[in-house]
């Protein structure tokens, strides 16, 4: 997994509420191959017509947003699915982190395991962060995630709040099953002492 | 006598298998449950080189892909079929059970794990889908999580939580008469919201609920993700016991003896302190329909559309005005009376046998005059509907009577809603292209689906 420490980078600021899993990544591409990475998924029926050709209405198809590698959202982005393919087409794309005031909770967990920081910020602080990205688009901003801190375009800086397991492990980009593994011995003695106090489960 | 304890406390602790110092608890998972898209989860341990550790309480299951018309022939889209032969592969290769397209028990996960007595009160249940709260209707702590998460639990058979904070959600009263579990989830989401329990992990308690068969806290546990929350579940009690007992894998003779006195305890203690409380009364619940593209977007049938100048403010009012505009619908019109092109039954939601029977007991009295699809939730459920007879009121009725899956409620298998076209659904999504690019979903109880059949409308079936 790609580790995340800091970045600086062009963002995008979408500015609906409950953007849900079925914009991020359509149901019917869900069976697709990940060898070809799923880029072009993302957003797919907004960023796209029937034909295939491009919304220009739609954010990141306009010139200065194409290169955001930061997304600004409202509340409860990534609502929905379970589905790790709206991740993936997230991080497909080049977004590296996603900023707004609450998510949608599998996808929160799954942005963990693919290195896309879900960070989690005010959101007084998330709608002015967004106006200044309509106001000045292109502009970037910068996330230091040892320092929780964000930088807006006016330079202004914000601590962001995230759980200690959550910033160790974005930080250092680690495996979660060779980590589990470390304790293979515990999930084994658990499991003897589960058969005897819970047989029925089994 | 110990601090008093939620039930999610009380399975939490049973669980766990260690605790790390950042908080997180690796927590053990009684049944992993598989479905088609847990294939990349499969894809990735294979690459890793990993065994599957537990393939005794790991299951797979074909729910998303398979027709409803044509089996046992399977997709005829041939990527499609080219994943469910993965999925086979894989889970013969490692020992893992597999419910197949062809299997007498297929059925979607979250309708045939309980009816096979796989999902028990008190156990630790994961899967790669959204709407695993279902099994929570069985006091279960049931997790959604992703693919990387899957991978994780093929590999250890455990997964990293950390501490949730807990919500009780109390709905005292009784549901007046007319109304469902569907209608009463439909108020709680339009009440708390999208986002109103996200995070949580919610009990629901009170009558209400306690009133509710054992398919009605399904459907209510089924659309907890729609609240935003992490899980969702109802102590178990005599409704559980009686549904549990006697299910071809729930534990028999002394084993049962054993587990009801488990879960006798698992109902939380007195003074049990939640992180957040929610009351609610159910008398106020009327049939609802959604009419925007979140499930919390809905009202009574015998409500109204809101009026632009119901918005709080301009954002808000540009919302309204999109969703509308992508629902083909106008400001403050009433909702019954919708004109709509097609109806579905089914889902995960709504697709078990008593769901059935509200819609049967309603198209018996009618011709649908649209096109309308009945999927059961599994073979099971099918064959009991038959054995009563609901498949020929069904027919008779003009009502399409399928093999069981998702189908319509994602669209994957290709029973998809045109674009522009309406449905009614007794699915949990209404997000925008749920069903297919342009479709427009009105959420709504079995009953209610039945009768927009027979009149090409939404309608108040309390008037008959
Ligand atoms: S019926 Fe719908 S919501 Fe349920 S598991 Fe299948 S696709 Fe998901």
């Amino acid at each position: 997994m790609q580790r995340f420490e800091k970045l600086t980078a062009p963002a995008a600021p979408i500015d609906e509420k409950n953007i849900d899993t079925d914009q991020l990544a359509p149901a019917r591409f869900l069976m697709n191959s990940r060898a070809d990475g799923y880029a072009q998924y993302l957003f797919h029926d907004r960023r796209f017509d029937a034909e295939g050709k491009e919304k220009t209405d739609f954010i990141l198809n306009q010139a200065p947003f194409r290169a955001a590698r930061i997304v600004v959202a409202d509340d409860n982005f990534g609502s929905g699915s379970s589905r790790e393919h709206a991740v993936w087409a997230l991080v497909d794309y080049g977004i590296r982190a996603v900023i707004a005031p609450s998510f949608g909770p599998i996808l929160f967990v799954n942005s963990l395991k693919n290195g896309l920081l879900p960070l989690v910020i005010d959101a007084e602080i998330a709608a002015d962060l967004r106006r200044q990205l309509h106001a000045a688009p292109g502009s970037e901003i910068a996330i230091d995630l040892e320092r929780q801190e964000v930088t807006g375009p006016d330079g202004a800086r914000h601590i962001f709040e995230i759980a200690p397991a959550h910033r160790h492990r974005l930080l250092e980009g680690l495996d979660d099953i060779d980590l589990t593994l470390a304790h293979a011995d515990k999930i084994t003695e658990f499991e003897k002492r589960h058969a005897a106090s819970c047989g029925w489960l089994f | 006598m110990g601090k008093p304890r939620t039930i999610i406390e009380k399975i939490w602790r049973a669980h766990a298998i260690h605790e790390n110092d950042r908080g997180e608890t690796l927590l053990f998972v009684d049944r992993h449950y598989l479905e088609e898209a847990s294939v990349f989860a499969f894809e990735d341990l294979r690459q890793a080189k990993r065994p599957v550790r537990r393939p005794d309480l790991t299951y797979a299951v074909a729910d998303h892909l398979v027709p409803t018309r044509g089996r046992p022939a399977g997709p005829s889209d041939p990527e499609l079929s080219d994943v469910l032969a993965r999925m086979r592969r894989y889970t013969s290769e490692s020992g893992v059970e597999m419910y197949d397209q062809d299997d007498p028990r297929q059925g979607i996960i979250h309708v045939i794990a309980p009816e096979l007595g796989l999902s028990l009160p008190g156990a630790v249940i994961a899967c790669g889908d959204s709407h695993t709260a279902t099994h929570g209707a069985l006091g279960a702590l049931a997790l959604s999580i992703g693919a990387s998460e899957a991978t994780h639990v093929l590999a250890t058979q455990s997964l990293w939580q950390s501490a949730q904070p807990t919500l009780r959600l109390t709905v005292e009263g009784a549901l007046p008469p007319g109304t469902v579990a569907k209608d009463l989830m439909l108020t709680i989401i339009a009440r708390i919201g999208n986002a109103g329990a996200v995070g949580h992990i919610v009990e629901y308690a009170g009558s209400a609920i306690r009133g509710l068969s054992m398919e009605g806290r399904m459907t209510l546990c089924n659309m907890s993700a729609e609240a935003g929350a992490r899980a969702g579940l109802i102590a178990p009690d005599q409704t559980t016991f009686d549904y549990v007992a006697a299910r071809p894998h729930a534990p028999k003779g002394d084993a049962w003896r054993a587990a009801l006195a488990h879960w006798r305890e698992l109902p939380s203690d007195e003074g049990a302190a939640f992180d957040k409380e929610i009351r609610l009364d159910a008398g106020d619940v009327a049939p609802r329909v959604t009419w925007g593209t979140s499930p919390e977007e809905s009202a009574p049938v015998d409500g109204h559309v809101p009026a632009l100048d119901e918005a709080a403010d301009a954002d808000q009012q540009q919302r309204l005005q999109a969703a509308l505009d992508y629902m083909g619908l106008e400001p403050g019109m009433a909702v019954s009376g919708i004109k709509v092109d097609r109806v579905f039954i089914g889902s995960c939601t709504n697709s078990r046998i008593e769901d059935l029977r509200a819609a049967a007991e309603v198209a018996a009295s009618g011709k649908a005059v649209i096109p309308v699809m009945v999927v059961p939730g599994s073979g099971s459920v099918k064959r009991q509907a038959e054995a009563e007879g609901l498949d020929r009121i069904f027919l008779s009725a003009g009502f399409e009577w399928l093999d069981a899956g998702c189908s319509m409620c994602v669209g994957m298998n290709g029973d998809r809603v045109a674009p522009g076209q309406r449905c009614a659904s007794t699915s949990n999504r209404n997000f925008v292209g749920r069903q297919g690019p342009g479709a427009r979903t009105h959420l709504m109880s079995p009953a209610m689906a039945a009768g927009a059949a027979l009149h090409g409308r939404i309608t108040d079936i309390r008037k008959g």
